[in-house]
């Protein structure tokens, strides 16, 4: 029991009696860190810090554990099982080591209708895995997603969240054989691709640190279609007079 | 292209979106940025709701509520903390418009945030983003450290008595959260569950004090609403749903993506601006605004786009996510897509969304996988006469919507698996324990 607990984390999500750790192992920066988040409501209610500092909890252990847990409870002055309850509940949380690259394929009606359901069971047979699982190398978690709001773009997978647009089953499969030979394929859209314990720190509320990271990234062609067809035939909308005043004149004139 | 349907092209809030660098500050300001915000900052903050109310805009994130009126519920004089939050987790099926806005042009959502801030008295706006978008919100935490930086937010803006600090907030993937007040709970540091109501944010919103929770398109109208004028917007889409709106198109069409056109336009004439149906596809059924709107079909083309014209056709216009699917598409099967969707975001507070979403998608496993009766499509109304308005949030009705609307337009195809004449699509090892 101790064996299966320690290795795979998940079984101790809800069962209070076997949650233990206060992260005294986390290091300082951390620390550090998390005050820094907990600053930023106000001090009558810190409990508004939870879901970035479990987002914290984990950039450093990729996935929230026990420890991570009790690390929260203790900055927050909660119970191990108000901190669970929550953790448990929001589908980023990873309650288990989670890999370097969370691949997630849209499956949602949309990205379905127009492949991703085939996306999806192509990568689980060529990495061996199926919803929720890690390829025993470590390198990449594969699930399924709800609606990514990119249904313009469809089928649509993104890798820690960057999106790869209009994938085909021989897209994906290229896709994880080069995550998986250490190569960062570059997104459709969005910045270079980090691992998912560096995203979740930006998660956590901080700044992209990656120099011009923040800059990465072309507008996507059907993000702007219609604006482009606008321009396109001289189109834009009605002229407008800046000085236009808040206040209407009171005799209703224009 | 006609001239005439060219003119229904209104870029307002998607015009910089081309722009290179349009998320940096710089351009923003060259583009207009900025100025709204001093002209409101000289103005009384009653004097911007009356204008917001003038202007007639409607809540973008789905419901259309009157904005300026939403404003003016606010108590004034009560000593309590007020609070914008500014709803960013879009999630809704089909739905893709907030996301490009805030990553291409992030500025004009934190100069919306301001203004709306200075105009209810808040001196703390959160922006709350999917979890997921993480695009979006890394560009909006650097536009926010350039405002700061500019004097646009802290102490005393722009020589103001006015303060304002702005936090981007995370969310960790959880569509309930989208809902206003599961929002304001996962802000606070709990589950994402829905609250009671009364009483309202307005009252009782954020940490129990007076809170605008507003959706992103909503709040980064206000710029172009102050700088241009209530008329001018007014100029643009029809008597009670005023303004451009982002339509966006997704599905069999040519050229899928956002189209930010007058309100009241109608699907025929937005299929021609995206290029038509794909070859070989013909339109069957769509979502006039994500996928908790009821289904329409080719019937409705003409339906104007508008908050009236869709409700009366018998939807709602919602996010103007318009999914847009074809002969070749099954409405059954898309059905079962969505309501596993729903079973899987229902938060579990109350009975008939957290059952009845689980026993719904059973009962389709069992018509698409060549087992269903007659009498599984009278279980799925029942199922959905106890969700409908019985549920704590609009997801239970959500859910409820392509049941009841694809049973009514498509009746005929459930009736094809369940008498074997559309072979199976889903294996019956789904069954297994089911019944």
């Amino acid at each position: 029991m101790m064996t299966d607990t320690s290795r795979t984390g998940r079984a101790l999500i809800g069962m209070p009696t076997l949650l233990t750790g206060t992260g005294e192992s986390f290091p300082q920066e951390l620390r550090e860190a998390a005050e820094e988040i907990i600053g930023r409501y106000p001090s009558d209610r810190t409990r508004s810090a939870l879901l970035p500092l479990l987002h914290l909890v984990q950039s450093h252990e990729g996935y929230v554990s026990a420890d991570g847990i009790g690390f929260c409870a203790g900055l927050l002055n909660l119970t191990r099982a108000e901190v669970a309850a929550v953790a448990s509940f929001y589908t980023m949380y990873k309650r288990e080591p989670a890999g370097d690259f969370l691949v997630s394929v849209c499956t949602n009606t949309m990205c379905d209708s127009l492949g991703g359901q085939a996306v999806f069971d192509e990568l689980s047979s060529e990495l061996g895995v199926g919803n929720d699982e890690t390829t025993p190398d470590g390198t990449v978690t594969l699930e399924h997603a709800e609606c990514l709001a990119a249904c313009d773009y469809g089928p649509v997978v993104t890798v820690n969240y960057e999106f790869f647009d209009k994938v085909t089953p021989a897209d994906a499969v290229e896709l994880v054989r080069a995550l998986r030979a250490g190569e960062r394929p570059a997104p459709s859209r969005g910045a270079r691709l980090c691992t998912l314990k560096e995203m979740s720190r930006q998660l956590a509320g901080y700044a992209d640190d990656r120099p011009d990271a923040v800059a990465d990234g072309l507008v996507g062609d059907a993000t702007v279609a219609g604006l482009r067809l606008a321009q396109g035939n001289g189109i834009t909308a009605p002229e407008f007079d800046p000085t236009t005043p808040i206040v209407p004149p009171k005799d209703g004139a224009s | 292209m006609r001239p005439e349907l060219l003119a229904k092209l209104t870029p307002v809030l998607t015009r910089r979106w081309i722009e290179p660098d349009a998320w940096r500050i710089d351009t923003y300001e060259r583009l207009d940025g900025y100025r709204a915000l001093r002209k409101a900052l000289a103005a009384h903050p009653d004097e911007l709701i009356a204008l917001i109310k003038e202007s007639g805009l409607r809540g973008r994130g789905g419901a259309g509520f009157p904005t300026g009126m939403k404003w003016g519920f606010i108590p004034q004089n009560d000593n309590k903390p007020h609070y914008l939050v500014v709803n960013a987790d879009e999630g809704e099926p089909g739905t893709c418009k907030d996301l490009p806005l805030m990553t291409h042009d992030p500025h004009a959502l934190i100069e919306g945030v301001i203004i709306a801030s200075y105009a209810i008295r808040a001196a703390q706006a959160f922006i709350y983003v999917r979890g997921e978008a993480v695009n979006a919100a890394r560009r909006l935490r650097n536009a926010v450290a350039e405002a700061y930086a500019a004097g646009y937010l802290g102490k005393n803006i722009l020589g103001k008595s006015f303060s304002l600090d702005v936090v981007v907030h995370s969310g960790a993937g959880a569509y309930i959260c989208g809902e206003e007040t599961a929002l304001l709970d996962s802000l606070e540091g709990f589950r994402g569950q829905p609250r009671l109501r009364p009483p309202f944010p307005a009252t009782h919103g954020l940490y129990a004090c007076p809170t605008v929770v507003n959706n992103v398109g909503t709040i980064a109208s206000v710029p172009p609403i102050v700088l241009a004028g209530a008329a001018w917007w007014k100029s643009m889409g029809t008597e009670k749903s005023s303004g451009p709106m982002i339509y966006s198109l997704s599905g069999r069409i040519v050229n899928p993506g956002q189209y930010e056109c007058t309100m009241g336009i109608t699907l025929r004439e937005l299929i021609e601006l995206a290029g038509g149906m794909q070859p070989g596809h013909e339109l069957s059924f769509w979502t006039p605004g994500g996928s908790s709107t009821p289904l329409l079909t080719a019937d409705h083309i003409d339906v104007p786009l508008d908050f009236e014209g869709v409700a009366a056709a018998g939807s709602i216009l919602g996010t103007t996510a318009l999914q847009i699917f074809s002969q070749r598409d099954d409405p059954v099967y898309a059905t079962y897509r969505w309501l596993k969707f729903y079973e899987h975001e229902s938060c579990g507070k109350c009975t008939p969304c957290r059952e009845g979403n689980n026993w719904m998608v059973r009962t389709y496993q069992r018509i698409l996988s060549g087992q269903g009766t007659h009498e599984d499509l009278d279980t799925l109304l029942d199922t959905c006469d106890n969700i409908v308005g019985r549920a704590f949030c609009g997801l239970g009705d959500g859910a409820a919507a392509p049941v009841m609307s694809s049973m009514k337009f498509f009746k005929q195809d459930y009736l094809d698996y369940i008498e074997g004449r559309t072979p199976p699509r889903l294996s019956d090892k789904l069954l297994v324990g089911a019944h």
